[in-house]
């Protein structure tokens, strides 16, 4: 729980007395901090600058910089590799899986949090407890529930699938968030005639914000890397999503090479992440490490 | 009021309830039927076969080397990760001055380290099929650039380093979580304590092991679950990343790749949901091993 709290990262000690000494004890530490920085930095930054370079500089030499960067790498991988194509199935499957998963958790969650009901732990631990079994276990009856539904291939067949996993942890991470709302608030809204379900979406769920923009977070990131569920459950390659062409597309490179198209493939999946780490950088490590605590 | 109240509840939770029953609650249950079967994906076709699944997994030398690998992961993936995570968090804190002010920086340091954290292992398992290439690849291009020629192999073809390399994989991308981890740990400890072991003149390892350590061991205890449980996959790595895949000659062969093989490639569906029940019971001793040496813990700390 502690964790939850800011961390009060680094300043660089003003009132420390013996700069001098300190920063000589501090030289092996930089070093080793910098080395891990460099081992995790580097990969990245080499397939993002590969991304640019030509067949013969990425063949002849790994650590060349290219001699002109190459923007068609990105426009061959975009339209010919077909990765925009799986990049708006992510898009498509990931946004609606996401919309039905925060409306389902949130839902769920408020229910269990705010009504007092027989049989309302058995629900919450109905769902909490899904979260601890591997998916592996599942996999081969779930291909055939969705086959039996004639879901197997379809975007709306995966949205559900991604929701109906994601709605577990949702419901666990907002369950406590909502407890901790006050009451005032919806008692009054119920005094003016508001029915349940208007105190819910206009007074409830605007409250519950930070905790919605925090669990939707990761479950963007949750269900833009799964890969598991649509290798077994998304056999049409026109439908593939990012992650599943990508690692067709990394297995098909044995026979016909185009490697910068590839790690121009590989950056544009790597994008959306950066970004959404780059905007929300301190909720997301704040909030990650909360939950692997709790 | 409470007709509404009803209502309300029950269009709250009915949605969710059949999408978790239909997609979730009944494949599990259905998974430890179908591994009592010999079904083959022909409706109707499934006779019960009782035990006889798990017989042939003790003879099936694939799913062998699959757990044999799974356990050399088990406690390598987790040690070499967490201790990585803790001593980079230790020395973030112990590098200040005053035993627990952190270094210059350590705030950047932890978002380069995360990043990984947030790709999706098959975006990571790509990246690191380049990374590992003979010929073209970032670590024999270093090796090479080194002098150190001698030293370039085909990583991921060779028998005795291709499970090396998967696991360096695995510890690559979750390092810098658990230096973020460790290190909201190490703040929460209480400075007095830090500045105590300054006094007594006690040196950087000493504070880390009498004071750091004791006082994390919770998070710790996480991380190895989390790791544990992560280890226990590898599927999307092993899948993408390696020859075969599975291979060299089952020399990265996991769990959850004999699985899906067996499942979606042979159609023998009773014979894998064997291998998954299999599986759900290593997770679930792992988890039960560790959170009862938590508890035992917890007491000693109190």
């Amino acid at each position: 729980m502690t964790l939850l709290r800011e961390r009060p990262v680094v300043s660089p000690s003003p009132a420390s007395p013996a700069p001098r000494s300190r920063s000589y004890a501090a030289f092996p530490v930089h070093l080793a901090m910098l080395a891990w920085a460099v081992v995790t930095a580097l990969p990245l930054l080499w397939a993002v600058v590969s991304s640019f370079k030509t067949d013969n500089e990425i063949l002849n030499d790994p650590w060349s910089l290219p001699a002109s960067p190459q923007g068609s790498n990105w426009v061959r991988a975009w339209t010919e590799a077909n990765i925009g194509r799986y990049f708006l199935n992510s898009i498509l499957v990931v946004g609606g899986a996401l919309l039905l998963t925060m409306l389902l958790g949130s839902l769920v969650a408020y229910a269990l949090a705010r009504y007092e009901f027989r049989g309302n732990r058995v629900i919450y631990y109905t769902f909490v407890a899904a979260m601890f079994f591997p998916v592996f276990l599942a996999l081969v009856p779930l291909f055939f529930v969705v086959q039996q539904l004639g879901l197997l291939g379809t975007y709306q067949g995966l949205i559900l699938v991604y929701a109906a996993y994601a709605v577990p942890f949702t419901v666990f991470f907002l369950h406590s968030f909502f407890r901790t709302l006050p009451s005032e608030v919806a008692e009054a809204a119920f005094i003016d005639g508001c029915s349940h379900g208007a105190v819910f979406f206009r007074v409830m769920l605007p409250m519950a914000r930070p905790g919605l923009v925090a669990v939707g977070i990761f479950n963007f990131l949750g269900l833009w890397n799964q890969y598991l569920l649509p290798l077994v459950l998304n056999p049409d390659p026109d439908r593939y999503v990012l992650a599943q062409g990508l690692a067709a597309l990394s297995v098909s490179q044995g026979y016909r090479s185009d490697w910068g198209g590839l790690f121009a493939g590989l950056t544009i999946a790597m994008l959306p992440v950066l970004v959404a780490y780059v905007a929300f950088q301190r909720h997301i490590r704040a909030g990650m490490t909360a939950g692997a605590v709790k | 009021m409470k007709h509404g109240r009803w209502r309300f509840l029950v269009g709250a939770l009915v949605p969710a309830l059949v999408l978790h029953v239909v997609f979730v609650l009944s494949p599990y249950a259905q998974a430890f039927y179908l591994s009592l079967t010999d079904w083959t994906g022909v409706a109707g076709e499934a006779h019960f076969v009782g035990a006889g699944n798990y017989a042939r997994l003790g003879g099936d030398s694939l799913f062998l080397d699959a757990v044999r690998n799974n356990a050399v992961m088990l406690v390598v993936v987790p040690l070499v990760t967490i201790g990585i995570g803790l001593f980079l968090a230790s020395m973030m804190h112990l590098g200040g001055r005053g035993g627990r002010r952190g270094i210059a920086g350590s705030g950047a340091y932890q978002i380069v380290y995360f990043f990984p954290q947030l790709l999706s292992l098959v975006v990571i398992a790509v990246l690191w099929g380049f990374v590992y290439n003979p010929n073209t690849g970032l670590l024999n291009g270093a090796l090479r650039g080194l002098g150190l020629d001698g030293l370039t192999r085909s990583w991921l073809a060779s028998p005795s380093l291709a499970l090396i390399a998967v696991m360096a994989v695995l510890i690559w991308s979750s390092v810098g979580f658990y230096v973020v981890l460790f290190s909201a740990a190490i703040d929460s400890i209480p400075r007095e304590l830090f500045e105590a072991a300054l006094l007594d003149g006690a040196g950087r390892w000493a504070t880390f092991r009498r004071v750091t350590l004791p006082l994390v061991r919770d998070s710790v205890q996480v991380a190895f679950v989390y790791l544990g449980i992560a280890a226990l996959d590898a599927f999307a790595v092993v899948q993408v990343m390696t020859v075969g895949p599975g291979g060299p000659d089952g020399a990265t062969e996991v769990i959850g790749l004999s699985l899906y093989r067996n499942a979606f490639q042979y159609g023998k569906f009773g014979y894998a949901s064997a291998m998954g029940v299999a599986l759900f019971f290593a997770t679930l001793t792992l988890a039960v091993l560790a959170l009862r040496s938590g508890r035992k813990e917890r007491l000693e700390l109190a």
